[in-house]
């Protein structure tokens, strides 16, 4: 299992949720309060204009209507000017233009008009009835200049040709509404802030959740049924987190089921085995008697005597290597290691058997390594055997040392000059009853009889036991060789062994005398 | 003719024993249940055997009791296990209880009497008379008559423990592999069980070193094997 790095505990930087919930909640904070400020600045904006403007108005009528009573038509320049004099102290000292016909009078003679109260205006004012304003920009300032003609004020209400002009300042205003999108844009900072603090938040509400079941998950996947997250709240989560527990709760039920009724299989076989052990104990001696008296029965009864002794010997191995595969697979096997010499050992084995004269030998001398010489016997008889009875002689058995990337080897190969093993069958002749096909037929029986059909897998777990291993495969010239590796331990580092078992005598001696 | 008693409590398999052993030449006594070789042992016949195989599956009292049983009445009976099981656990147990060998079943008639003719082998005098050196402790080693005394007092020990201590013995100072002795002592033509000879020397130091924990006499040499003294 590996960790993907999305998941490490810093969750993702780029793309992660916590990311993406952040962006998010900033850039709906952003659109509302950028939306309800520009809406709430043209209102406000508009409000405040419109409220300027009809004062402006108003102010200017009332005052022209006031001043223009006893104002007499035509004017003359003096007259003008004084009326646009009292009509501008009447309204706060506001700029007031008066014209009549060709006359202009402004009520401060210093200010410059012309570019705030624009033709169009006039134009305006003079076609039209009514007050007209027109908002300015003057120098980088606002304005708004309202102009209006005066009427007669009896019945029909004549144009006298008289046209008033005001010109108000309009900064304060501005400054208003601007001050507005000021206080707006300070304060959009903490609203932005704000929005990123509630998002992360929101994401630690859902990524705790998430990386709690993450975690749940990865252990679940590395082979503990047990793990469980904690459940908390209703909300669709809380549902992922349940239907999980549930899912793990159903997958280590069958888990525990299959194991149980593994283990019953096992039991069952390592039950049989032992059952079978009595029988065969009470047969193997009987059998022992109708051997020695083969060579007095009729010929038919001695071969019958004698097949019934060969057979009962291959039930007997078959029986022990059953009995011997149900204890790797249950796990009751440990390992008797002792420093040995393993050419010794190899030639003991060899001598055992009486294969001395069968196989060829290139032993290493001096290989010494903590083994499990019982072991290492049921290895090269397995080894050695199969090549016997499958493959073809010479068979060769040859002792040496590698040094790999992980330690010392002591290396074992068993080589013959047989067909060989059939292709992809390298995996499968450690299978058990693995039987191959014509190619490495079974040959007459030898001493050590037929095999189980167990031998190599036995032999293959023996090397387990060691941290060793079994390959097969094809020699140069054909024929299967079969290679041993073991660790090349020479030193008690492992475990305790039988050694210390009996005595706890301590000295060492780093060699024999 | 050897006097062997057989301790199995399936009746096809002792018939079978006693059938092949009796063809044989061997006088066969036997016993379904410990309890009942017990009573044998004590019996007035029982003083004529010379060896026992044991199963260590009994009903009643088990074989590893009987063995630990055999052993208090007399140190020099050579016990045989038969363990139906070849698990590590019974015969570690097994050795400890006493027992000087153990075979597996099913065991092949020849195997069973080459270890029974090995065990007896063992109980027979052997090797050139020679002494122990100078010791403090007052080991004495008779390889005539076979008697191991400690400072004047009589070890009794069983046949196996004896000819362990003559071999290693008889050649102070010289470091035997659990191999070699296994071939020595035993008389094991096949690849025995190195245990089998760690179990005797826990036996042999038990009667023979004042702190078997630090022994003088059969000392371990990590790796290689055991040797006697140098004392």
């Amino acid at each position: 299992m590996s960790r993907r790095s999305g998941w490490s505990r810093g969750g993702r930087l780029v793309g992660g949720l916590r990311t993406r919930l952040v962006v998010a909640f900033v850039v709906v904070a952003l659109l509302s309060a950028v939306t309800s400020t520009a809406l709430a600045y043209r209102d406000a904006r508009t409000a405040v204009l419109q409220r300027t403007q009809n004062a402006a108005v108003n102010d200017l009528r009332e005052r022209v209507t006031a001043v223009a009573a006893d104002f007499d038509v035509p004017p003359d320049q003096r007259a003008l000017s004084r009326f646009a004099s009292k009509v501008s102290d009447g309204i706060g000292g506001r700029i007031v233009v008066a014209r009549y016909q060709d006359l202009v009078a402004v009520s401060d003679s210093l200010a410059d008009t012309e570019a705030r109260i624009t033709t169009g205006l006039r134009a305006a004012v003079r076609t039209g009835s009514g007050a007209r304003f027109q908002r300015v920009t003057w120098r980088g300032e606002p304005y708004l200049a309202v102009g209006m003609p005066v009427t007669y004020a009896d019945g029909d209400r004549r144009a006298s040709g008289l046209e008033v002009f005001s010109i108000t300042d309009l900064r304060a205003e501005r400054d208003d509404t601007a001050a507005l999108l000021d206080s707006v844009r300070s304060g959009v900072v903490p609203v932005v802030l704000l929005a990123a603090v509630l998002a992360l938040l929101a994401a630690r509400t859902v990524l705790r959740p998430v990386r709690e079941l993450g975690r749940a998950t990865r252990e679940l996947a590395a082979g503990d049924l047990g793990s469980r997250v904690a459940v908390t709240g209703h909300d669709e989560l809380a549902d992922l987190a349940r239907t999980f527990n549930d899912t793990a709760d159903a997958l280590q039920a069958s888990d525990a089921e299959l194991r149980e009724q593994e283990a019953k299989a096992r039991r069952f076989v390592a039950d049989v085995s032992h059952e079978l052990r009595t029988p065969l104990a009470a047969m193997t001696m009987v059998a022992t008697v109708l051997d020695e008296d083969a060579d007095q029965l009729p010929p038919d009864a001695a071969r019958a005597a004698r097949t019934v002794g060969a057979e009962t010997a291959r039930l007997s191995r078959l029986v022990e290597d059953l009995m011997e595969i149900s204890r790797f697979d249950a796990g009751a096997v440990r390992l008797n290691a002792a420093e040995t010499d393993l050419a010794e050992a190899v030639r003991a084995s060899l001598a055992l058997r009486g294969w001395t004269d069968r196989v060829r030998t290139d032993l290493a001398e001096g290989v010494r390594a903590r083994v499990d010489r019982r072991r290492v016997d049921v290895i090269v008889a397995n080894l050695v055997g199969n090549a016997l009875r499958h493959g073809a002689p010479p068979v060769t058995v040859t002792l040496g040392t590698t040094v790999t990337e992980d330690g010392e080897w002591v290396t074992l190969e068993v080589a013959d000059h047989g067909p060989g093993l059939p292709p992809g069958a390298g995996e499968r002749v450690f299978d058990r009853f693995y039987k191959a096909d014509a190619a490495r037929t079974r040959g007459a029986a030898d001493d050590s009889g037929q095999g189980s059909g167990l031998g190599t897998a036995i032999a293959l777990e023996n090397a387990r036991l060691h941290g060793g291993t079994i390959d097969a495969g094809s020699g140069p010239e054909g024929g299967a060789v079969f290679t041993l590796r073991l660790p090349l331990r020479r030193t008690d580092d492992e475990r305790r062994t039988d050694d210390d078992l009996w005595s706890d005598d301590r000295s060492t001696r780093e060699d024999a005398e | 003719m050897p006097h062997v008693l057989l301790i199995e409590d399936d009746a096809s398999v002792r018939d079978g024993m006693e059938l092949v052993l009796r063809r044989h030449g061997y006088d066969v006594d036997t016993a379904a249940t410990g309890e009942q070789a017990l009573s044998l042992l004590d019996g007035p016949g029982g003083a004529r055997v010379e060896l026992a195989v044991l199963d260590l599956m009994l009903p009643g009292i088990d074989g590893f009791e009987v063995c630990r049983r055999i052993r208090a009445r007399t140190a020099t009976l050579p016990v045989i296990m038969l363990t139906a099981r070849g698990d590590d656990r019974d015969i570690v147990t097994g050795l400890e209880a006493g027992a000087d060998d153990y075979v597996v079943k099913p065991v092949t008639a020849p195997v069973l009497e080459a270890r029974i003719r090995a065990a007896l082998r063992r109980a027979e005098p052997s090797g050139p008379v020679r002494g122990t050196g100078p010791d403090p402790a007052g080991l004495v080693i008779d390889r005539a008559g076979l008697t191991v005394t400690k400072r004047g007092v009589q070890v009794a020990l069983p046949p196996t423990e004896l000819r362990l201590l003559l071999e290693l013995s008889a050649s102070p100072g010289r470091v035997f592999s659990r191999e070699q002795l296994l071939a020595s002592v035993w008389d094991h033509t096949f690849l025995g069980d190195s245990r089998i000879v760690d179990a005797a020397v826990g036996r042999l130091r038990a009667k023979l070193e004042d702190v078997p924990a630090k022994p003088r006499y059969v000392q371990t040499v990590r790796g290689f094997g055991y040797r006697f003294g140098p004392l």
